[in-house]
């Protein structure tokens, strides 16, 4: 089913209707697996970009055995085009921390930390008193988990989880090898559920309006809404809330200037798609969950858009694997290769191959989703790359 | 631990869980490609060469990183993984430096062998070497060209996990990642041991020993100089390797007659200073021992740690300096050898120790750095005017056109050619320990040890750490003090072994009176300056030949060398005397800690 109108909807950014940390209260009195059950009912799924169900993390996490669990809320939000989890930590971080607070309840966890990107360590403050509230309200409900944040130190990288932990411990930001994953192996070898900021407010939603509710907005694939962040050339650019399984022509109709000549979702490790592929393109089928949605119209060179995402992830890379350390600057030059006229344009298909191997020799989603924006632009907009 | 079943290339196999995929492929004789992988090192699966496909997905796996499954059918070559493990080896050619004709890893450099295997094409990608690269030659011990590099990680990681001294770590990030010292300041300026490991386990040409062979040819062929050779005890196990003889075959005799074709004046055995080394060490110890226990001397330091090894001596001043009072003040073998040829052997010979070149053949990257050290010219020259690694020798000989394999076994020359197997087992972790334990229990009780053969079984092997203890018993009278007495010895290899046992001295809690400590592991068989590869097998294959080589010396003491007793008899007077103060003793200075 994928032929849903595009809604707007307002469940996130809901002010919170109850007492403070109510939602938390009310879980306390439930069964933990209960807890867990419902928000894999719910069809939840991650909102960092991978969209790995939700509730199943949460069973994994539970089943493992340890004097010291921890709850990390993945903050360190980096994509290019996404801004959606520093509104959320500004206009509604009691949800973004009930929703660990629960996890940690269910799961049995210890201590939680909020992995913050350096950018928004002006929120620290706000953050700190929200902090300050929630443990007030924790003490009282006899609930032993402290939460801290962490300020990052700015890789893009560290946005993926194994990173983000070898960074937490004091060590250069690389990925590790998986398995084991973090919830067997995580922040100081201990099992570890990290989470984005966005899982985690739509986990206090799930809670709150149980998951029945939760699941009649979105399709059967895409259960729910989700934030994206808006923009480009776009009248409404911002954060906006929808029902997920819109076609992308829905979204351009309502978002877009008229003159719309691609989008790119999920920031620049998702997909471009091009005009005339507005219609069969399902936001979320076969792409990315990540929200991060830019919007291009004819004035815009897709070489210039192109060249611009090779050269963040040239220098993003943390630069440890080959094919994503080598294959990004491969990739980069290349394109100036052919746009000077250097190489062939036949080149571009050898740099899609490349890309393809990127994408299965990776050790982890950096390199592995190059691929997605360069050989979506490069197939789609072959003309501009060479003009 | 439990026991899984998998498919390799359609061969059911059984293996313990756990096991990654590249071992479990060993087992069947299949062989991955690797190029980040080292067996001394933990994984890291960085450079992605030994990937292979698991069925069921569409993303290949880095077989050195992933853990074999129960059920897993795996493919260790399709056209999918060859063509990705080609682009791979296509990527790391192209940011390299691709001049192999000039690379001191031509044809012993393991990207040179894949790209071969793999018949990559060079023109398919661009260039993406940085222009400009300079090579850090500050270090007397190591070069490091960048332009060489392929990010592996091998050298953090023995830098790190085999040797505890951290001075490589892994910088920036993208396409400006590469491989650093802290505030990327030149090699001299830094922890660096100069230990040589990081060398020994480059897969390419980015860290290499600094070469000195071309000056000691020149030596050769300037009628004015009188070159003296000496060689480690170590060379002679492990020299072969390069000349196509088996891993652990003795070439004793050969290396001899080589050095000699080459145009060496004379050709002497490192191994003579071992027994020095032994005879001034032993006393150190047992005047130690005397001070503390009959006088009641608090300022003695006890344990007293062997200083033979150069890489070892440069980490305790970095990282433990307010105990170097704990460092025995012997010099090294290298450094004695070098004081006595311009002293001693110079007035034997009747010559001017000003035309004496005195070229030392070593296992070690360290041994360079040492000889260059400012204090190690108490013979009023340069103590020792070239340090070369087993593979800048192996290299010379080739170029001498010798066939190596077909050579006379031939002896070394008097005076200073005479050895003990007492000073061969120097090149073993342990063996130091094992010499001086031969001659200190002689000594002190008029006897031999009381171990079969002579060999002290306790102190050999491969643990990290390993200790004995020995009652002393029915002592000569001057040694009473000692009667009954426990002597507690330690013996450490590795750095990260080193640290361990130097935590405890630190914290006052070691009860060892007497400890070895050999930067390297293995020893000196596994020095920074060996042939590459080196591996814990090829390691242990090269400790079974030293102590064959023992074995098969009609002389197994130090202080039983007849050119030891004739040293003292001659020049020397006696062990501590005061020519040996000045000549075969040193001091050590404080170093900074990044």
């Amino acid at each position: 089913m994928s032929n849903t109108k595009l809604k707007k909807v307002d469940i996130i950014f809901s002010p919170y209707s109850v007492a403070p940390y109510e939602i938390l209260r009310w879980m306390m009195e439930k069964d933990k697996q209960d807890i867990i059950d419902n928000l894999i009912e719910s069809g939840l799924r991650g909102r960092g970009g991978a969209g790995f169900p939700t509730g199943l993390k949460w069973k994994f996490m539970a089943s493992e055995q340890g004097d010291e669990k921890y709850i990390i809320c993945n903050a360190d939000e980096g994509e290019p085009g996404t801004f959606k989890d520093r509104k959320l930590l500004v206009e509604v971080p009691r949800k973004v921390i009930s929703g660990m607070a629960i996890a940690a309840f269910a799961t049995n966890s210890t201590k939680g930390y909020i992995y913050l990107r350096a950018e928004y360590n002006s929120l620290i403050p706000s953050l700190k008193r929200e902090l300050d509230v929630y443990h007030e309200y924790a003490a009282k409900f006899g609930l032993d988990f402290t939460i801290e944040i962490f300020s990052g130190a700015g890789a893009y990288v560290c946005g993926e989880e194994t990173a983000l932990i070898e960074s937490m411990e004091g060590k250069r930001g690389e990925p590790r090898n998986k398995p084991p994953y973090p919830i067997q192996n995580g922040y100081k070898g201990k099992p570890t559920l990290v989470n984005n900021v966005e899982t985690l407010a739509s986990v206090s939603m799930v809670c709150r309006y149980g998951a029945e509710k939760y699941k009649s907005y979105g399709t059967d694939d895409q259960r729910g809404s989700k934030l994206f962040s808006l923009s480009g050339d776009s009248l409404k650019e911002g954060v906006h809330e929808l029902e997920l399984g819109m076609k992308i022509s829905d979204f351009v109709e309502e978002f877009g200037d008229g003159d719309t000549k691609a989008v790119q979702i999920g920031g620049v490790a998702g997909f471009c798609i091009p005009r005339k592929k507005f219609h069969e393109t399902v936001i979320g089928e076969g792409n990315t969950t990540g929200g991060a949605t830019m919007i291009f119209n004819s004035s815009r060179s897709m070489y210039n858009v192109l060249h611009n995402y090779l050269d963040f992830f040239a220098e993003e890379s943390c630069g440890q694997c080959t094919p994503c350390r080598v294959g990004t600057q491969q990739l980069l030059k290349g394109i100036e290769a052919v746009k000077s006229g250097d190489k062939p344009i036949a080149y571009l298909d050898d740099l899609v191959k490349l890309s393809r191997t990127m994408k299965i020799t990776s050790k982890c989603g950096l390199g592995q989703s190059v691929t997605n924006s360069f050989s979506s632009i490069v197939e789609n907009f072959k003309e501009e790359m060479h003009h | 631990m439990s026991k899984i079943k998998l498919t390799i290339d359609s061969q059911l196999i059984e293996v313990e869980q756990g096991v990654t995929i590249l071992d479990a492929a060993k087992m069947i004789n299949v062989n991955i490609p690797t190029l980040c992988h080292h067996e001394d090192l933990c994984v890291s699966g960085n450079c992605r060469v030994c990937v292979v496909e698991v069925a069921g997905r569409e993303r290949l796996e880095a077989s050195c990183a992933t853990p074999a499954e129960e059920g897993m059918d795996i493919l260790t070559n399709s056209a999918k993984i060859r063509n990705a493990r080609k682009d791979v080896v296509s990527l790391l050619v192209s940011e390299h430096n691709t001049q192999c004709t000039t690379c001191y890893r031509n044809t012993n450099c393991e990207l040179q062998d894949l790209a071969a295997e793999y018949n990559v094409d060079g023109d398919k990608y661009m260039s993406v070497l940085k222009p400009n690269i300079e090579i850090d030659k500050s270090s007397w011990s190591i070069e490091k060209d960048d332009s060489k590099c392929i990010r592996c990680q091998r050298c953090v990681r023995t830098c790190a996990e085999l040797q505890h001294v951290n001075a490589l770590t892994a910088s920036h990030k993208g396409h400006e990642m590469k491989i650093s010292t802290f505030m990327d300041l030149p090699f001299n300026e830094v922890v660096c041991t100069n230990c040589g490991q990081c060398v020994n386990h480059c897969p390419t040409g980015a860290l290499t020993e600094r070469r000195y062979f071309d000056n000691v040819w020149e030596a050769i062929g300037d009628p004015d100089k009188h070159v003296v050779m000496n060689t480690a005890p170590s060379v002679r196990v492990a020299l072969g390797e390069m000349l196509g003889f088996e891993v652990g075959t003795r070439v004793t005799g050969k290396m001899v007659t080589a050095m000699r074709k080459m145009g060496a004046d004379s050709i002497l055995d490192t191994d003579f200073s071992a027994d020095l080394t032994i005879i001034e060490e032993g006393n150190e110890l047992l005047t130690r021992l005397k001070k503390a226990l009959v006088d009641g001397d608090t300022s003695v330091k006890l344990p007293m740690i062997t200083s033979c090894s150069p890489g070892w001596v440069k980490f305790i001043e970095h990282m433990f300096p307010e105990h170097l009072g704990h460092l025995s003040t012997c010099k090294s073998p290298q450094q004695m050898f070098g004081a006595l040829t311009k002293t001693y052997y110079a007035e034997q010979k009747g010559l001017d120790p000003k035309d004496i070149v005195s070229v030392a053949i070593m296992p070690c990257a360290a041994k360079k750095y040492e000889a260059n050290r400012p204090e190690m010219n108490d013979s009023g020259y340069r103590d020792i005017d070239a340090g070369l690694t087993t593979r800048e020798f192996g290299l010379m000989i080739k170029q001498a056109g010798l066939d190596f394999k077909n050579l006379e076994d031939s002896d070394f020359d008097s005076i200073m050619g005479e050895s003990s197997g007492a000073g061969v087992i120097f090149g073993a972790t342990g063996g130091v320990m094992e010499a001086a334990l031969r001659t200190a229990y002689a000594v002190v009780t008029g006897r031999d040890v009381p171990f079969e053969n002579l060999n002290i079984t306790a102190v050999r092997g491969t643990e990290g750490i390993r200790n004995a203890s020995i009652k002393i018993e029915d002592c000569l009278p001057e040694w009473n003090f000692l009667e009954g007495v426990d002597l507690n010895v330690a013996v450490a290899h590795g750095l990260k072994n080193a640290r361990i046992i130097m935590d405890e001295v630190a914290a006052g809690k070691s009860n060892y009176h007497f400890i070895e400590v050999m930067g390297c592991p293995g020893g000196c068989i596994g020095g920074g300056g060996q042939p590459i590869p080196t591996n814990a097998e090829i390691r242990a294959k090269r400790i079974e030949a030293i102590y064959e080589e023992d074995m098969s010396k009609p002389i197994r003491k130090s202080h039983e060398n007849p050119e030891i007793v004739k040293i003292y008899k001659e020049f020397l007077g006696e062990p501590l005397g005061e020519k040996s103060h000045h000549l075969l003793h040193t001091h050590y200075r404080k170093r900074n800690r990044y």
